[in-house]
């Protein structure tokens, strides 16, 4: 447990996934560097089955740059069976639409209290597919997974429609409803965690799924569809696909008889996504996609903590956030202190074997990312920013890349306003207040912020003025399965989490029936 | 099948996750109704046991300690850890509960211990959804408020469903994370202390729940008039529930939410499915040897099907099985004790006297026992002592009405309000009568159909506030409103 607590304190300061509840404490077990695959085909209606096309594809460990193994790839003559068994669930007068809700929360919670169950190995799978830390897929990534199936599952029966006081000689009360079908798309960078996020209000309120898992990391999602079959969903309620963007993706997203989309990714595809429902049947769309978040360090603020918590903000899970905080504006007169300590912090921390127990910083997910991320250090580079360290790749093979920073960075510089998603942190320097929520607003995105300071009304007046879904106050990416999350602007549109995302999954229909006399 | 044979473990005072003797050295007997013997000796707490007991609870509430540090969620796991080990003891809890209250084994099996899991599961979930809101008021402010646990509740307990009561008290408290004092009836102690005991096994931290069998007018009084207990939930009957709103007053003003007795109207319309109703209103009166708050003890039934509802009513309480709550095949037990016994017998009695019609029944069914025959009274006035007091046994009082205006006014014309059913397959009738009933809850085309889901609790004198559903958790809140200043507020 001494192991615990070096490695906690050092890639995890203040996650909000590990509380010092004696319930949750636990030492880490050494990992199985090679956990066996058990399932790696398509997952419809509680049966595992081969593509109809008979393609695969290879998912590769991100560490060696070595194939795990082939992958059945689904497109789009899956999709229609798996809509079609979705739809079949989602019938009126079927078990799963009969079915009490405190069961539907039953079966959450079975599928929470399996995973735990299953903790070590799905941890290693998941390291193996996605590449960050062991230590932090067993005590981060799992564990969130299962609160959050948890919290959910307490969600099912308490989703409460209203009676409705109208004029005139009625009674009328509404019916929260399920939506239908929903298509469901998630990305590689918490493979587990995304699908959990998904699965748990769109159950919880009763609806069929068809999920359509990242092609770079598909393993830890079918391992679990393996679960939910255990535990007892009916056949259709839950189906998984892994598969491509263009081809399975695009299916989904296009299809006539997906009643609701819901996609975690890049702003790019968001627009792909938006576009499709309107070509087609004009599907509910929730999107939750990039970020360039800002990270506003004052004066005031306590300059260990900044500095430490900061460094996570960004390089957390190899800097593979949608709200790492990717641009740290940092007040002038604490600005070459912080630099100093933030430089010594970034080259302090361990890049290596994600299955070792000190490593703080796993390969980047794919050859794809790499080469892109590689791209922006040489334009940040070329467009003039000063390099404090790291700058280039870390390791002869896999996808390791040193933990990077730049400091003198302008608003105007291609790293000052695209998407990274690596280890590479901007420092910018800032006078005022006011001057810094309008740089920190000045981007299309809108996902997350932060802020540190000791002043109360510096943190009101902050924490007001960002257009951004989440804002940290003396804290980076603290989450609960309880509060929203989800972005402005070009970040997304609705929310996750909380009971803000039951909202996601239902129809609201209000029923009004003619009484003699209505009385209060 | 019931656990044979089976050895009550725990006998004592529940304090802090430990067992006490009590500071008196007395001790209660503990009878078995079904056959009058004595179960075993229970500790009974008295004055000095509740102060100690309060001296505990408040520590465990106080701010830093391991309960109001616990993350919400986190009360909700303990919940839910409760609920799995009640599973895993389901059998005993349920042998015990039979061998104690008199209730039919399959019927503690199969409701009240399902209740039971139920409702604990249910506040498992909503402890981390305890949500307090952010407010636009006027002015340069920032305004929120923070949904807290009220402190030390005190909470006192009936002996007609012993365990599914602890379970409807003790979880909406704890899921909003208060501590809590909790006596049970003094006839029915015994599932309430297993609970104590996989309450500490769950790991509830010590001091959140304390379990205090003992009497009413020495416990239950010492509770009621606490000057360090926040609040106090009863359910019992309704002379007892005034004492209790009347010591709060007297004392600090605590909270009081008071369930309390009813006398409850179920409405028969010729239009319904008569033999549906006829079943259904015998079962409503019947369930728990006659015990329920919510007993449809007033059944109003519409003239032209009057004599055919009374006569397959009759044949029905005929064909009842009494005999050992534990073997199966068994339809009712025993009354709870000697003093409830008496009473059914004298209001049968008044029934006699003052006119009804007695249909069957009427009487002891044997001698030596604390067994009454199901008993059907027709042709029932609304004057009549068996319409208008609370029985609570197995006597079903049958009266006609001839229009819709009339039956609701005399459904309503009573100082009880806790439930009502009505039957009847036109829409109108059934969304005018409900809407017109004085019942915290109303039933059409069923009875007695609760789930943990849905809010109970009586209008005028069967109490105040709500036990179950989301409703639950607003008595068991106090709500702060936090103000504060800043430079600049915008929407």
């Amino acid at each position: 447990s001494t192991m615990l607590r070096i490695v906690l304190s050092r890639t995890l300061p203040r996650i909000s996934g590990i509380s010092n509840c004696q319930y949750s404490a636990a030492a880490i077990p050494v990992p199985n560097a090679q956990p066996e695959v058990h399932y790696n085909k398509l997952f419809i209606n509680n049966e595992w089955q081969d593509a109809v096309s008979k393609r695969s594809f290879p998912t590769i460990n991100p560490a060696t740059g070595e194939v795990i193994c082939q992958v059945a790839e689904a497109d789009k003559a899956d999709v229609d069976k798996a809509v079609k068994a979705a739809r079949e669930a989602f019938r009126f007068g079927s078990p799963w639409r009969r079915m009490d809700a405190s069961d539907r929360g039953l079966l959450l919670s079975r599928l929470a209290d399996a995973i735990e169950r299953d903790t070590a190995y799905l941890a290693e799978l998941e390291t193996l597919d996605n590449g960050k830390p062991y230590a932090v897929s067993y005590s981060v990534d799992v564990p969130m997974v299962v609160k959050c199936l948890r919290y959910y599952a307490g969600w099912a029966d308490k989703w409460e429609g209203k009676t409705i006081p109208i004029d005139g000689d009625f009674f009328c009360y509404t019916r929260h409803e399920p939506i239908g079908v929903c298509g469901q798309i998630i990305p590689w960078n918490f493979p587990l965690l995304m699908q959990a996020w998904k699965l748990g209000p769109a159950l919880a309120t009763g609806n069929t799924v068809v999920m359509k898992v990242a092609e770079q990391t598909p393993l830890t999602a079918l391992y679990v569809a393996s679960l939910i079959k255990e535990v007892g969903f009916p056949p259709g309620v839950v189906n998984i696909l892994p598969g491509m963007g263009p081809s399975a993706g695009s299916a989904i997203t296009s299809h006539m008889d997906v009643d609701k989309v819901a996609f975690t990714g890049s702003t790019e595809v968001g627009h792909l996504i938006q576009q499709a429902s309107g070509s087609s049947n004009l599907k509910k769309v929730t999107l939750e996609l990039g970020g360039k978040s800002p990270n506003i360090i004052m004066s005031d603020a306590n300059m260990a903590e900044a500095v430490e918590q900061s460094h996570f903000a960004l390089f957390f899970n190899q800097g593979q956030c949608c709200c790492a905080g990717s641009r740290t504006y940092v007040q002038d007169t604490i600005y070459d202190e912080f630099m100093e300590r933030s430089v010594e912090r970034a080259k302090s921390r361990v890049v290596g074997d994600p299955f070792n127990m000190k490593t703080e910083q796993g390969p980047q997910v794919d050859e794809e990312q790499f080469k892109k991320i590689l791209g922006y250090i040489s334009s940040g580079k070329r467009e003039g920013a000063k390099l404090m360290c790291g700058g280039g790749v870390a390791a002869d093979r896999g996808y390791f890349i040193q933990p990077t920073i730049f400091g003198d960075v302008q608003d105007g510089m291609t790293i000052a306003r695209e998407e990274i998603f690596g280890p590479v942190m901007q420092i910018l320097k800032f006078k005022t207040l006011e001057e810094v929520v309008e740089r920190a607003n000045d981007t299309k995105y809108g996902l997350a912020a932060a802020v540190f300071t000791k002043d109360i009304d510096k943190a009101h007046y902050i924490s007001s003025g960002l257009r951004a879904g989440t804002v940290w106050i003396n804290c980076y990416d603290v989450f609960g399965a309880q509060a929203p999350f989800g972005g402005y602007k070009y970040s997304g549109n609705g929310r996750e989490l909380g009971e803000y995302g039951l909202d996601n999954y239902t129809e609201v229909k209000t029923v009004t029936i003619k009484v003699p006399q209505k009385n209060s | 099948m019931p656990v044979p044979d089976l050895e009550v473990q725990y006998t004592k005072i529940f304090i802090d996750n430990e067992w006490h003797e009590s500071c008196s050295g007395r001790k209660m007997p503990v009878h078995n109704p079904a056959t009058g013997d004595l179960l075993c000796e229970v500790e009974e707490a008295d004055t000095e046991d509740v102060d100690k007991a309060v001296r505990s609870a408040r520590t465990a509430f106080q701010l830093g300690s391991p309960w109001r540090c616990m993350d919400a969620s986190d009360r909700g796991l303990l919940l839910n850890r409760l609920a799995d080990l009640v599973e895993r003891d389901r059998l005993r809890l349920a042998t015990l509960e039979a061998l104690d209250s008199g209730k039919i084994f399959l019927m503690a099996y199969f409701v009240d211990l399902m209740a039971t899991v139920k409702t604990l599961r249910y506040y498992g979930g909503w402890a981390d959804k305890v949500q307090g809101k952010t407010i636009p008021v006027d002015g340069e402010y920032f305004t929120y408020t923070r949904h807290e646990p009220i402190g030390v509740c005190g909470q006192i307990i009936p002996w007609n469903f012993p365990v599914m009561m602890f379970a409807w008290k003790i979880a909406p408290a704890l899921c909003c994370g208060n501590t809590v004092i909790i006596k049970p009836a003094e006839q029915t102690p015994l599932t309430a202390l297993h609970m104590a005991c996989l309450i500490k096994e769950a790991g509830f931290p010590p001091g959140v729940v304390n379990v205090l069998p003992g009497y009413g007018p020495t416990a239950g009084n010492a509770i009621a008039h606490h000057m360090d207990i926040d609040k106090i939930a009863f359910t019992g009957s309704t002379a007892v529930g005034k004492l209790v709103q009347k010591a709060a007053g007297d004392s600090n003003l605590k909270r009081v939410t008071l369930e309390l007795g009813g006398k409850n109207p179920n409405i028969v319309f010729a239009d319904c499915d008569l033999e549906y109703a006829v079943e259904q209103a015998h079962s409503g009166l019947f369930f728990n040897q006659g015990q329920c708050c919510l007993a449809g003890s007033r059944v109003f039934v519409e003239d032209s099907i009057y004599e055919e509802f009374v006569c397959r009513s009759a044949e029905k309480a005929r064909n009842k099985v009494l005999g050992n709550p534990l073997v199966p095949g068994v339809d009712q037990g025993p009354q709870i004790d000697q003093k409830q016994f008496d009473k059914i017998l004298e209001l049968i009695e008044s029934g006699k006297r003052e006119g009804a019609t007695l249909e069957c029944g009427g009487g002891p069914w044997d001698r030596n026992s604390l067994f009454i025959q199901p008993t059907v009274f027709s042709n029932v006035t609304d004057d009549m002592r068996i319409a208008k007091e609370e029985i609570f046994g197995p006597v079903q009082q049958i009266m006609r009405f001839h229009s819709v205006n009339e039956v609701i006014q005399r459904a309503n014309a009573t100082h009880y309000g806790l439930a009502a059913g009505v039957f009847t397959n036109d829409i109108d009738k059934a969304l005018t009568v409900s809407s017109a009933l004085q019942a915290g809850m109303v039933w059409v085309n069923c009875y007695n159909a609760m789930s943990t889901q849905c809010p109970f609790g009586g209008f005028k004198m069967s109490g105040n506030g709500r036990e179950l559903g989301e409703y639950a958790l607003q008595e068991y809140t106090e709500v702060k409103a936090v103000t504060i200043k800043i430079s600049q507020k915008n929407s």
